[in-house]
């Protein structure tokens, strides 16, 4: 294995992250940071809690996702996107590096930059509301798997990307509106029945209930669910990677 | 002796149906400097592009160093180095953080010793710091070299290394490329400063609408196809030539002032004497004379337009 090409990409996209600090790291947490001051602390204090969490922390599990969804594809995405953007991808292609090492090396070091994302909101919610991780092993499995996942799901649309619109697509007219239409500002059990089966095909009231029962131990779906899908999406992922490297699909065409 | 690069009926067709290599053969040894001519369009880059492993062959196999490209990429690859035609750079990034990079992803353990050798015989050093961006396009080029040279390959490719450079960076380029060899670097390039082939290329290939239609040594090609062009400066124009002198090989031009003789350079006798004895005869008086033997960019230019198929 060529783990200095791995080191190499790894710590090249890490470099990255410290350029553009302010934009992976700095505005989504002042984004979540507006959340908790809204939803959190002035409209939730006239709301009552769920399952027995008060609404400021009952956000937190679903705020954390979206940063980590959204940050995961974008940086996932523009870490392979920009050398093909730029043409700097010929020395990737043309350097004795596997499929796997190349993944290991853009999607390593995008999900490091959610992980941290991840931990700098956390900390930034406690400032905001009191809570307490009932499985914090179980809280950092899933923020591990989501992440990943996440990573490898923005490779994939880095790969596919033939332009900038197409990069900001996924994140804002798929993400985001499934986040928020997956049970990050209110329990599915407080819509209609109808609505309450709709949500059920959304994959992301997975990802936030599931991470929401490593906080708090309630959930809306059963934990072991939710971890089934994310693994699920996370083979996936690994599939079409698999078959974008064994075709050369937008990289070696 | 086993070729450094073998390259067996390759074929590339893009998904517009666009064939831009033809099953195409060719052998480059280890140590020369092998000079890939062609126009615009004619598939160098693709040809470069399917060696380095940057782009899938349609059908056909390339082996390096006696290593097949698809199968054993991890050996073939080690050994190549690529000067793209694209000044493709990350902007923000330093010299010295790029160059390091280059090293890590061919699988180098870090050499800050070695870059720093690399960037100084590239007049980089000074510039180590500096963000890409902050470079002119010759730092540029030559920042493409060391990225390349980064990994101490034994195989370099320059596809149009020295285009919009200027001439005292192209000659230091120059400098370098003869040091490499001397080094035993396989050096293959494409340029269109067909000049520049013909200073420094040991063999010559000619590839035109995915074809490769010649590989000479480059000195035997001179010869063959070189011609060479005896101009005589008449003391009393010509209406017309005389029929003692109607042939191919002759021609007027200046409105009859002056006398064309065309010959090949391997022909003997080459026809001289035999010409200025019949002018000699036929009373016609020259004031001056000059010879030119074609250069590689009139057989470049001859070829392309009548392609002559070698072995």
């Amino acid at each position: 294995m060529n783990l200095y090409g791995v080191r190499a990409i790894y710590l090249f996209e890490m470099a990255r992250m410290k350029r553009t600090l302010m934009q992976s790291v700095a505005s989504p947490v002042i984004s979540t940071a507006l959340y908790f001051i809204v939803f959190g602390s002035a409209i939730g204090n006239h709301m009552g809690d769920i399952h027995g969490v008060s609404y400021g922390a009952f956000i937190i599990p679903g705020l954390v996702m979206l940063s980590l969804l959204t940050q995961s594809i974008s940086n996932a995405s523009f870490g392979i996107y920009m050398p093909k953007f730029t043409g700097t991808i010929y020395e990737v292609l043309s350097a004795p590096v596997s499929y796997v090492e190349i993944v290991m090396g853009y999607v390593g070091a995008a999900t490091t930059k959610s992980l941290i994302l991840g931990a700098i909101i956390l900390l930034t919610a406690r400032l905001f509301v009191d809570y307490q991780i009932v499985h914090p092993i179980w809280m950092v499995v899933f923020l591990v798997l989501t992440s990943l996942t996440f990573s490898l799901f923005g490779f994939i649309i880095g790969i596919w990307a033939d332009g900038f619109e197409k990069l900001q697509l996924v994140p804002l007219m798929i993400i985001t509106p499934l986040v928020f239409l997956g049970g990050t500002f209110y329990s599915i059990q407080m819509l209609p029945p109808f609505w309450q089966t709709v949500s059920l095909f959304n994959p992301v009231v997975y990802l936030i209930n599931g991470f929401r029962w490593a906080f708090f131990g309630v959930s809306d779906v059963h934990m072991g669910v939710s971890l089934a899908m994310i693994l699920i999406f996370l083979t996936a992922c690994l599939g079409i990677i698999g078959w974008i490297f064994k075709t050369g699909y937008r990289l070696r065409s | 002796m086993q070729p450094h690069i073998s390259v067996r009926n390759l074929s590339k067709v893009y998904s517009g149906g666009f064939t831009a290599l033809n099953q195409v053969s060719l052998d480059i040894h280890q140590g020369e400097i092998f000079a890939l001519l062609g126009p615009n369009g004619a598939g160098k880059t693709t040809l470069i592009s399917i060696i380095c492993g940057i782009i899938n062959a349609t059908s056909g196999s390339v082996s390096v160093a006696g290593f097949d490209n698809v199968n054993n990429y991890r050996q073939a690859r080690s050994q190549i180095g690529l000067v793209p035609q694209e000044l493709s750079t990350d902007a923000f990034e330093s010299v010295w953080n790029t160059v390091t990079f280059s090293r890590g992803l061919f699988g180098k353990p870090p050499a800050p010793d070695k870059i720093e050798s690399i960037l100084r015989q590239l007049s980089l050093w000074d510039k180590r710091n500096n963000r890409i961006m902050t470079l002119s396009g010759g730092m540029k080029r030559r920042l493409m070299i060391a990225k390349a040279l980064s990994h101490e390959p034994r195989i370099l490719f320059l596809d149009e290394p020295t285009a919009g450079v200027d001439v005292e960076l192209r000659k230091d380029m120059w400098e370098m490329v003869r040091g490499l060899r001397e080094q035993g670097v396989t050096i293959i390039l494409t340029t269109h400063y067909i000049e520049e082939a013909e200073e420094m290329a040991d063999r010559i290939g000619v590839i035109r609408k995915g074809e490769i239609i010649l590989v000479e040594d480059k000195a035997a090609l001179m010869t063959q196809l070189g011609r060479k062009e005896l101009r005589l400066q008449l003391l009393k124009p010509l209406d017309a030539l005389p029929d003692a002198l109607r042939s191919g090989s002759l021609s007027l031009a200046n409105n009859g002032a002056e006398l064309i003789y065309t010959f090949d350079t391997q022909k003997s006798p080459s026809g001289v004497a035999d010409l200025l004895r019949t002018l000699g005869e036929l009373g016609i008086g020259f004031g001056d004379l000059q010879t030119r033997e074609s250069s590689l960019e009139d057989i470049f230019v001859g070829l392309v337009k009548h392609p002559k198929t070698t072995d």
